[in-house]
């Protein structure tokens, strides 16, 4: 059965080696077609009455992805080759493929004609490795031929036109993409279809509408190797390319060789580049930096306007956003610090699909032919796309997905074509599911077979639990929870009692999930990828099923539910005698609301051993938190919207800032402790797989806007701990109530975001928790909506010897690698939640302008931002109309960060008050948003 | 890295419980008293033995047992980059220890006393699997050199990778960082006289893992046997019997 055949490869890793590696040949490699007489049919994947079995090669999967995607192909043979090739290519194609060919709807099938002794070619003297992979694909379709006969038609799907001939000639059946996807009868199918570079298609000619002055808009990227020798001389440097989010014709790109951000400004300079992509840049001559805080708030329509189809009247369009600062610098004392650049090539590119809709354009005359449509993304970021579709009409008012394809020098905007439809405009549901795609949230229903995971219901707990040794039973204690209102998914519960010591024993009870997800069941996996629960403003997507999030799982009231309890005792000061982990039984006696918890703390006539019991928790808690923050923890804040819901029409009725109580407060000093037991328990037990979170220290420079804002203001920031920085914060008291606040918010945005990390990848110092003041920290609370929490479990249960630790935790790569995932979908999760947020602002406001308060944030050369508290909503606020250059009859001074009327009546300062007037406007075309004006 | 794809098939083209090609050969250095030369897919491995013969060290000398030596080295061309190896490095000093004392197991030592025997084995080829081989080659050579044994000794390793148990690791899947098992057994007593792993491995997997290296062993034991055997045919009928 086996056959060595050796080949001879060269590799240069500095030196250049000769790697020998042995290339088995075998027998026992079926076709995958189930009327086959010969093979083995117990794989096979192909439809058992297939009429045409197509075979593709490289370039057609890389390109027309989306088009293999659609269900309408099938029958689709994928060579070893192809896979190995599109790997080294493109990792996500890759991986899309993969996902078809395991997908058991589709009947995609591997074949691995590289291993088959018959369709195993070898390379031949002065052939180069494309041709042999192609002539290895040519080999493996007449294998196929000859194999299956004349029981099905056997198509070389190919767009290269060399290989598409030599086929031909070899009797082999081909086609180009084109034809085969007319053949199939289905018109929608031609609009994903990537067009070729116009070279190769000739209809392109006659539907470009400025063949004659096509200009080279862009400078050409240098080639890689130029890159690369630029690089390590040091002209050239590497970095990802981050657009700015109010601004997309300015970019950033951190440098490490640098050591500094390098600024872009313009789509000239950024050279074509999108939002993530690595690129390679270099700088400009010192004399054409910009001096840092010219940075304006840019309106972003301020280009946008030409015609696509009329040839550009300059070609030098980019550089709109031009320099008033730059002139009235005068004095050459002060140059511009910030480097700023222009890419020169892009070293990995970051397109992936975006969401957005057709800029409206009327129907063109003749119908049924291929139209030429601009797509304008959702994503500010990113530049409009041309695409070519022939459902114009249809698409007009719908939110689209569309994937670009390439960006040529000639063309202005890159070329794209058309993957699928949402929604139509406007509808909630479809804006929703915008802001879930955007964050690559996975919304889909849980499939069967992670249904099949879930425990029979009805379910309660059995007698097997209660004997089970290691499960305590507290059902007799007075245990209960503290939720927002109307929450279903209850993870944690609390109880107090007074012990006759005189200390208090404390009990954290946290759903126990772990004993209904076992690792390495599709449940697991699913809940693994998916990582946390997401919280829209009108829905829930959540990481486990609906029985388990709601019911098993959930410590509802009066009914006796699974946990793993950590159990304190602690002095009436707050002082942790000792620490103790079970697996438990509860009977949670009442379910409150963060509202009534805090109504029978306050309310002096209750005396009911469960207020209590509220009020030796809320007591101890307060202890805790005083000792916490005398330790350095800070108290940030953030900009948190409650929204009220129409219960029939889901439109939001009001909006708020989210208000906290102390009973919110108590309970999340009992999380935070417990979080806190927990991680120094498993860290303990399992110092290089210990799953915790980390909050980096901010760096000086990180902290620098927050100093310099509270400067302005006359306020001194001390940030050398902090310890110092809370003590400062605590300090900043204006004269109004919301000065503190808004210093806060300042200050959190200042801060990197905590992290989970794997406790082998770092050492103790960095385990450090800098916002809570804490050595190590982890997440066990929340094992229902967040997977964190259930790898903790898992640890801890081990660490007690209730349960076997799974094999994942002895694969450190896999365990980091979940580690980013989970950091991914956290903040995905948080990305979804804000723009579900914005959303429903919007909704909000469309029928409501609104006058009201607000402050300044930050002064720049062409307005301001500002923070409305009432709504929790950012935004800029314009003073100058576009194109006028200045202030026009404000004086804006951004050093002072002072905003003055010419006439000196009116002048602002930062954290200042101003009244604006808030309104939906829709100065693009389907992209309504919040417009804010000042009212003086 | 993907080690195993999912159709089931390994870098190298083959599928998890299946070893690579094996071929030996006897007899290859005409002055020792037994030599073979044994591959293991591009892993080529030779070993030479002299004796029982006099003991060179009077002081080693043993009344009642002979003397096993064993020298392990590793050819300059065995790797891509040609590089000095230098002799005596810890690694092959403890290869070479452990060869010697998977061979004294099988060596009925106590039938030559005052005596000394040397092992020689050298890689010619590295790909992975060094140690098997070189024990393989040994057990060859010393039948070869008609020195008494219990049983012969047959050696393979096998891995856990992408959470599948593959026998006989080539260099890359070696150099992947997983558990490496080797296993070195006598196949008619079924006991094992080797055994060392690099990593950790789970207690169940572990078990199943060395199941599958055992069963290499075997496969390698009885492609000996078979050499073996038709080594004395050869011998038989040069001798005209």
């Amino acid at each position: 059965m086996l056959q060595s055949k050796s080949f001879v490869k060269k590799t240069k890793q500095g030196k250049v080696l000769k790697v020998v590696r042995e290339h088995y040949l075998r027998d026992d490699i079926y076709c995958g077609a189930p009327f086959c007489k010969v093979c083995d049919v117990a794989a096979a994947r192909l439809d058992s009455n297939a009429s045409t079995i197509i075979i593709v090669d490289t370039n057609v999967v890389l390109h027309q992805i989306d088009l293999l995607e659609n269900p309408a192909v099938d029958n689709v043979v994928v060579l070893s080759i192809v896979l190995e090739e599109v790997k080294n290519k493109n990792l996500a194609v890759y991986n899309r493929l993969r996902a078809l060919c395991s997908n058991t709807l589709r009947r995609f099938f591997v074949f691995s004609n590289e291993y088959h002794k018959d369709t195993y070619v070898k390379i031949e003297p002065g052939e180069s490795p494309n041709d042999r992979n192609d002539r290895a694909i040519r080999v493996a379709t007449q294998w196929y031929q000859h194999h299956i006969g004349a029981a099905a038609r056997v198509l070389l799907v190919t767009n290269d036109r060399d290989n598409k001939r030599k086929a031909i000639e070899g009797g082999i059946p081909a086609e180009t993409v084109e034809s085969y996807a007319k053949s199939l009868g289905q018109p929608a199918l031609l609009d994903l279809i990537v067009q070729a570079p116009a070279e190769d298609v000739t209809m392109e000619d006659a539907e470009d509408l400025r063949p004659s002055k096509r200009k080279t808009i862009y400078a050409e990227h240098k080639p890689m190797s130029e890159i690369t020798s630029g690089m390590h001389r040091g002209i050239y440097h590497q970095g990802k390319l981050r657009v700015n989010r109010y601004n997309p014709f300015e970019a950033y790109v951190g440098s490490e060789s640098i050591g500094d951000e390098i600024i872009i400004y313009g789509r000239t300079n950024m050279n074509r580049a999108f939002d993530g992509d690595i690129v390679a840049v270099e700088l400009l001559p010192q004399d054409c930096w910009k001096e840092e805080k010219s940075l304006a708030i840019a309106n972003d329509e301020d280009d946008e306007d030409d015609d696509v189809h009329l040839a550009p009247s300059s070609a030098d369009d980019a550089p709109r956003v031009s320099h008033p600062s730059q002139i009235s610098i005068g004095n050459k004392s002060d140059m511009p610090t910030r480097p700023s650049g222009r890419v020169i090539g892009i070293i990995k590119r970051n397109w992936h699909t975006y969401c957005g809709s057709l800029e409206p354009m009327p129907m063109p005359a003749g119908d049924g032919g291929i139209a030429h449509a601009l797509f304008v993304s959702k994503d500010r970021r990113v530049p409009k796309i041309r695409i070519q579709t022939r459902q114009l009409g249809n698409l007009l008012d719908k939110r689209i997905i569309v994937a670009v394809d390439s960006w040529d020098r000639l063309s202005r905007y890159p070329s794209g074509h058309y993957v699928r439809t949402i929604g139509e405009i406007g509808d909630r549901d479809t804006e929703s599911e915008v802001v879930l795609i955007e964050n690559d949230i996975d919304a889909r229903p849980f499939s069967s077979q992670v249904l099949a995971c879930l425990p029979p219901l009805p379910w309660s707990v059995s007698a097997e639990d209660i004997a089970n040794p290691i499960r305590q039973d507290l059902r007799h204690i007075r245990v209960f929870s503290v939720d927002p209102p109307g929450c279903r998914d209850i993870d944690d519960a609390l109880h107090c009692t007074f012990l006759p010591s005189g200390h208090f024993e404390v009990g954290v009870h946290i759903a126990d999930v772990t004993n209904f997800l076992h690792s390495g069941t599709p449940l697991d996996d699913e809940a693994s990828q998916r990582g946390t629960s997401v919280y829209l403003v009108e829905r829930r997507i959540d990481m486990l099923p609906k029985p388990l999030t709601e019911d098993i799982c959930s410590l509802r009231a009066d009914v006796e539910r699974l946990t793993f309890s950590v159990i304190w005792e602690m002095t009436p000061e707050a002082e942790i005698i000792s620490t103790r982990y079970t697996k438990a039984i509860v009977k949670s006696c009442a379910a409150l609301s963060y509202v009534e918890a805090q109504a029978r703390m306050d309310d002096s006539r209750m005396a009911d051993p469960l207020t209590t019991d509220l009020r030796n928790l809320n007591k101890l808690a307060k202890i805790m938190r005083q000792k916490r923050i005398e330790r350095g923890a800070l108290t940030l804040a953030s900009a948190e919207v409650k929204f009220q819901i129409d219960t029939e029409t889901h439109d939001p009725l009001d909006i708020g800032m989210y208000q906290i109580r102390e009973a919110n407060q108590m309970i999340e000093e009992f999380m935070l402790a417990a979080n806190i037991s927990v991680a120094k328990k498993i860290l303990e037990h399992f110092p290089p797989t210990s799953l915790l979170r980390r909050h980096p220290t901010p760096t000086n420079d990180m902290l620098e806007p927050l100093i310099q804002t509270a400067a302005s203001v006359g306020l001194s920031l001390d940030v050398t701990s902090s310890k110092a920085l809370a003590d400062s914060l605590d300090r900043a008291v204006g004269d109004d109530p919301f000065f503190n606040k808004l210093i806060r918010i300042l200050a959190t945005r200042c801060m990197s975001q905590a992290v989970y990390f794997c406790s082998g990848d770092l050492s103790p110092p960095e385990f450090y928790h800098y916002g809570l003041a804490a050595p190590v920290y982890t997440h066990f609370t929340s094992p229902i909506r967040r997977y964190a929490d259930v790898i903790v479990h898992r640890l801890l249960a081990a660490s007690l010897g209730i349960c076997r630790l799974p094999d994942i935790f002895q694969d450190r790569p896999r365990l980091t690698g979940i580690a980013d995932n989970l950091n991914y979908r956290h903040r995905n999760a948080q990305m979804a939640s804000r723009g579900s947020v914005e959303l429903h602002t919007l909704i909000y406001f469309r029928k409501r302008p609104t006058y009201t308060e607000a402050r300044i944030l930050k002064i720049r050369a062409n307005g301001f931002i500002v923070f409305v508290p009432k709504y929790g909503i950012e935004g800029p606020v314009y003073l100058t109309s576009r194109g006028q250059k200045g202030g026009g009859e404000w004086i804006i001074d951004e050093q002072q960060q002072k905003i003055k009327k010419t006439n000196g009546e009116v002048s602002y300062g930062v954290l200042q008050p101003v009244r604006i007037h808030m309104e939906v406007v829709e100065s693009q075309p389907n992209r309504p948003k919040l417009e804010l004006t000042l009212v003086c | 890295m993907e080690f195993v794809n999912p159709e089931g098939l390994r870098l190298d083209g083959r599928r998890p419980m299946e070893m690579r090609q094996l071929r030996a050969e006897i007899g290859v250095v005409s002055k020792a008293d037994g030599s073979a030369v044994f591959e293991m897919g591009n892993t080529k491995v030779i070993a030479a033995v002299y004796g029982p013969r006099e003991v060179q060290n009077r002081s080693q000398q043993s009344n009642d047992q002979a003397l096993v030596r064993c020298e392990y080295s590793m050819a300059n061309f065995s790797t891509g980059d040609r590089m000095r190896k230098p002799k005596g490095d810890r690694r092959s000093t403890e290869i070479s220890m452990v060869i010697r004392q998977t061979m004294e197991a099988c060596i009925l030592t106590h039938l030559m006393p005052r005596s000394q025997i040397d092992i020689f084995v050298q890689v010619l080829q590295a790909d992975g699997g060094t140690r098997s081989a070189c024990i393989n080659a040994a057990t060859l050579a010393l039948a070869d050199a008609g020195i008494p044994m219990t049983d012969i000794v047959t050696s393979c390793s096998a891995g856990f990778l992408n959470g599948t148990p593959l026998l006989d690791l080539n260099y890359v899947e070696d150099s992947a960082g997983g558990p490496d098992v080797t296993v070195g057994i006598l196949p008619k007593l079924d006991k094992v006289t080797l055994l060392q792993m690099d990593s950790k491995l789970q207690m169940e997997t572990f078990e199943t893992v060395m199941q599958l290296a055992t069963e290499g062993c075997k496969a390698v034991a009885s492609y000996i046997r078979e050499v073996l055997l038709e080594n004395t045919k050869q011998l038989e009928s040069r001798r005209g019997v």
